[in-house]
């Protein structure tokens, strides 16, 4: 029953229900038609970038009554100046979703933990209680190297930073690695044995600048969308500009190609040392440029392809063992190398059309040409995958196309921070913040100035990496394990051999932080609820190296908590007595007795900045929490690792306040092409161009050939596998299945098959069938139309659907250098069911 | 003859029996429930990992609704391919900013850089003649927000932005509440002075 009335509600209702009448609308009592007073419709608009990949749009987003309800693409972000993609426009409802976690749960049985239990909610202090037990039975029986943590390109940038402590200085263990090795970790090491230093060089402005596009199995239609906007606006508002493709199939993103280029899987090696062969054999080569700026080395060969130590494929290569060594070498032998790569052994290997690779390879060697190469994640998830992407830099440097406004070799990044995060918090089994490494006592000695605990603790050896923890859980080996924000039940390759007998297996107890009930979260022994994207202060760090922040502008559900909130509390439970070694803690007796959050969190650093610097308005429930600006904390003491390196970021309250900052940001300035003179304040004036990753300040321009892949179609098993994404939805779908838009837009992953294939084993489009392969086999659905043209001998299924999980098909070989899996080549067959 | 009414009889029951499955594959195909069929092949094994007393996640606790109640370690029924809604019905939008879903089929539509079939009924200049919703103008809006003579080339790719939906059920509902719902949800506001 209502209470007073005004006068104008009362007119207002009539007017509103004789209209309703009119219309034949029934209306409920209290409707009104028009509501037009300030502080009901008056919305909360505050920026944040948005959750998914690694283009890093700008969103504005709504908030009324403390839910979101709208987001639209702010005009003022760089990167999109008001477009988003179809993901982008409707992140007003990812949160939304009705089985949404909101209490931890754990297997249970009679009361009491049991791997074959039924899951049961908990109390957060329980949930930590088993778990804190289960980690410190685990660290005393076997010790560190047998507790482990699988993170994500999804972590903000505080919560990587923080589990890098947690696991490198708390527990001691650099089993900490991010599902980022899925997809950026090829990049990474092609960047630093090309250039010493992680990240590219250029920007997206270089979209702008150029008058070539060169995208190597990358699908960025479909992928990086708002960065295709931009492409396609260059391309069509300027018809001299072209844009070449190179995929093992025809999909959107050859809509706009002027050189539509399919290549049999593996080859794009091949054409790589081709083009390279035609900038010399021309007479294109910058030679002032290759010889101030640029050293040669020959990477060694037969490296094998990361699969278990055992494999016959890797008994049999003879550079398994250190396949990243190598020797220098001078320019004529590059030439000699790369000499018998021609264009008929192009054509014959490829089965690429002539012309088309002629004018690709002209596209590189015309001086007059600015490019830009754009690859994802073709090159990266490739066996090869390291050696692709210091061949592609082969060509910007031997014509010295790079570092300039449209000369751009542009590694895109698909995690919206990756960069951010995974890459420059150094959230990897291998590294620490800011391009070191734990093998460097230099490095593990400066990190443990910074984090101010005593020299020793870090431990020198690289801990195991996405695979091999994977392997580890699945020996017995690896035996806590905490899994945050990502799917890698989903995720990972080799399901039925590999993940899922290791995450199943009773020795190990595992746990999975997730916002969503999840495959993975599915397979664990403890769940944790996690809050999500504008729960949280978050800052993430885009493709072309822009940190960008938001702040919490709703709360988590629930008991969700975010991860950072998780990582801190937990820390809490352990002593150094339980985690640091004797000896240091004798010599060091100050840290004896303390808890790690008190080393690791409470070390006057991270705990620096009271929470009345939280901007007016806004909820910070972490920092409320645990009383002190955690975020900002945190910030500024990983700032340390980068400011006056290379990697300097801007103060912590300047992102709050800008668009995003592009760095190293040197006295308030950004940087958008580095190792240039005159653009980035490192380079010494007079040199030019000064490659300062490497000590003699030149980039490497490697000799490296063509390798055949792990595993090929034969007699059997006579398809390709290529396995990828889908524009409607992120990842695994865990987010994106969710949304009803987005759902019912793409429903289910299908079999993407050319149709002669399909009707020569007897197929129709929607026939059920099974993909099986020598590890594992799933169901689904033939599709001879739509978005992917394949070739013959060649299927697609994207991996977002959780009822169908092809990575029981793939192979689990990977790059040996970088450790990243190779989703897009193993064998399949397709029969009925 | 004789044999004729027998012949036609035998005739209509080819015919109904062939009709009745023909219905019956269709109605199979388009509504699936979950059938939990054979577990999935481990061919191969790696030789020297010793096979560990692996644990299935008991079939009570899938808790996936995506898996449609299927166990990781099992394989169901691929439910059949979803069909695209073909009826030209507006649909309502979450916010006002969100790019319309396409109300109708676009199987074989060609959208690249030699022809847009979707501008053909939707350019503004077209539309009157299709009846078909014009683009906003902000799409005729380059980088700058300066307005140009025809579609702008960062909007040229409708597909990127708007999609069709298919009749396919959703998994999980989604709780997102629109803002007219927020509102509407309101307590009575306080009477106002200035009446």
């Amino acid at each position: 029953m209502t209470a007073q009335m005004t006068r104008r509600e009362f007119i207002r209702n009539t007017a509103v229900a004789v209209a309703a009448n009119v219309a034949g609308i029934a209306l409920p009592a209290s409707a009104t038609n028009v509501l037009l007073e300030g502080d009901l419709t008056q919305l909360k608009w505050s920026k944040a970038p948005c959750r998914f990949c690694g283009t890093g749009c700008g969103v504005n987003v709504a908030v009324k009554n403390g839910r979101v309800v709208a987001t639209h693409g702010d005009v003022h972000a760089e990167v999109n100046r008001g477009l988003n993609c179809i993901k982008g426009y409707f992140l007003s409802k990812i949160m939304y979703g009705s089985d949404r976690l909101t209490q931890p749960m754990l297997r249970k049985k009679d009361g009491a933990y049991a791997k074959d239990g039924e899951f049961t909610p908990v109390s957060w202090d329980e949930a930590f209680d088993v778990m804190a037990a289960q980690f410190k039975r685990v660290l005393k029986e076997k010790g560190p190297g047998s507790v482990g943590m699988f993170g994500s390109g999804q972590w903000t940038v505080w919560e990587g930073y923080a589990a890098n402590k947690l696991y490198k200085a708390g527990f001691r263990s650099n089993n900490l690695d991010p599902n980022a090795r899925h997809c950026m970790a090829s990049a990474v090491m092609g960047f630093m044995r090309t250039f010493g230093m992680d990240e590219p060089m250029g920007c997206y402005d270089d979209i702008e600048a150029t008058d070539a596009f060169v995208l190597w199995g990358s699908n960025m239609a479909e992928m990086h969308p708002i960065l295709w906007t931009r492409v396609t606006d260059r391309r069509l508002s300027n018809p001299q500009v072209k844009v070449a493709v190179l995929s093992t199939f025809e999909h959107r993103s050859f809509e706009l190609a002027d050189i539509p280029i399919v290549f049999k899987p593996q080859t794009d090696l091949v054409i790589l040392n081709y083009i390279a062969n035609h900038i010399i054999k021309s007479g294109k080569v910058n030679k002032d440029f290759v010889n101030q700026h640029t050293s040669f080395k020959r990477g060694v060969t037969d490296i094998g392809y990361g699969l278990r130590p055992d494999n016959p494929l890797e008994v049999n290569a003879k550079n398994a063992k250190d396949p990243t060594a190598s020797d220098p070498i001078d320019f004529e032998q590059f030439a000699t190398f790369v000499a018998p790569y021609t264009l008929e052994k192009a054509v014959e290997m490829t089965g690429v059309e002539k012309g088309w690779l002629e004018q690709l390879a002209e596209l590189y060697a015309d001086p007059k040409t600015k490019v830009v190469s754009f690859w994802t994640m073709g090159f990266n998830q490739h066996t090869r995958g390291v050696w692709a992407n210091n061949m592609v830099y082969n060509l910007h440097l031997l014509t010295g196309k790079i570092s300039t406004p449209g000369n751009s070799p542009f590694s895109l990044t698909g995690q919206p921070s990756a960069c951010g995060t995974a890459r420059e918090v150094g959230t990897f089994s291998h590294r620490l913040p800011a391009d070191m490494l734990v093998a460097n006592p230099e490095h593990r000695k400066h990190a443990e100035e910074i984090w101010n605990i005593p020299h020793g603790i870090i431990q020198p050896k690289p801990g195991f990496h996405a695979v091999e923890q994977n392997r580890k859980l699945r020996d017995g080996v690896l035996n806590a394990y905490w899994v945050q924000v990502n799917n890698n039940m989903q995720a990972g390759a080799n399901l039925m051999q590999e993940t899922y007998p290791g995450y199943r297996d009773p020795r190990n107890f595992v746990v999975v932080s997730d916002a969503y009930p999840t495959v993975t979260a599915q397979a664990a022994d403890l769940i944790l609820p996690a809050a999500m994207w504008v729960e949280k202060e978050g800052a993430y760090g885009n493709a072309e190296r822009r940190t960008q922040f938001w702040h919490q502008l709703v709360k988590a559900p629930g008991e969700a908590k975010s991860d950072l909130w998780q990582l801190m509390e937990f820390s809490k439970r352990f002593t150094t007595d339980e985690c640091w070694p004797a000896d240091i803690l004798a010599a060091n007796p100050q840290y004896k007795g303390k808890t790690l959050f008190e080393v690791l969190f409470k070390n006057g650093k991270v705990d620096k900045f009271p929470t009345s610097q939280i901007e007016a308005g806004y909820d910070n429930d972490e920092s409320t929490a645990f009383g002190f600006y955690v975020q900002k904390g945190l910030f500024e003491e990983y700032a340390e690792f980068g400011r006056g390196h290379g990697h300097d970021l801007a103060p912590f309250d300047a992102y709050h306040q800008a668009r995003g900052l592009r760095w190293p940001v040197v006295d308030g300035h950004e940087t958008r092409w580095r190792y240039r003179e005159g653009t980035d304040p490192y380079v010494k004036a007079g040199t030019g161009f000064q490659f300062y990753g490497n000590k003699d300040g030149r980039a490497v321009i490697w000799a490296l050939p063509y390798e055949p892949p792990a595993e090929s179609p034969d007699k059997e098993f006579d398809l390709w596998l290529v396995t990828g994404r889908v524009l409607e939805h992120w990842h695994s779908g865990s987010m994106t299945m969710r949304v009803p838009e987005l759902y019912r837009a793409f429903p289910q992953a299908v079999v993407f098959m050319n149709p002669d294939d399909a009707k020569a084993r007897g197929f129709k489009r929607g026939d059920e069938v099974r993909v099986v392969s020598r590890r594992g086999d799933m169901r689904s659905r033939i599709e001879t139309r739509g978005r992917n043209r394949m070739p013959p001998g060649v299927v697609f299924v994207p991996w977002f659907d959780a009822g169908q999980l092809i990575n029981k098909v793939t192979l689990d070989a990977t790059d040996p250098i970088s450790k990243q899996t190779d989703y897009k080549k193993c064998a399949v067959k397709v029969v009925a069911v | 003859m004789r044999d004729k009414p027998l012949i036609a009889i035998g005739l209509l029951v080819v015919i109904v029996v062939a009709a009745v499955a023909f219905v019956a594959g269709r109605k199979a195909g388009s509504a699936p429930p979950p059938v939990v069929a054979t577990a999935s092949t481990s061919a191969n094994l790696p030789p020297s990992a010793t096979k560990p007393a692996t644990e299935e996640a008991p079939q009570g606790k899938q808790i996936d609704a995506i898996r449609r109640g299927v166990p990781i370690n099992q394989e169901g029924m691929a439910p059949a391919l979803a069909h695209v809604e073909n009826a030209d019905i507006k649909r309502n939008r979450a916010y006002p900013m969100q790019p319309p879903t396409i109300p109708h089929s676009i199987d074989n539509y060609q959208i690249d850089k030699n022809s847009n079939r979707c501008l053909l009924c939707h350019a503004r200049a077209n539309a009157d003649k299709f009846q078909a919703p014009p683009v906003s103008v902000t799409h005729y809006m380059d980088r700058d927000d300066q307005f140009l003579a025809t579609i702008s080339p960062r909007r040229y790719f409708c597909n990127q932005c708007h999609v069709v939906q298919t009749d396919a059920q959703p998994l999980v509902a989604n709780n997102f509440k629109d803002i007219d719902t927020i509102l509407s949800e309101q307590p009575e506001q306080p009477e106002h002075k200035a009446n």
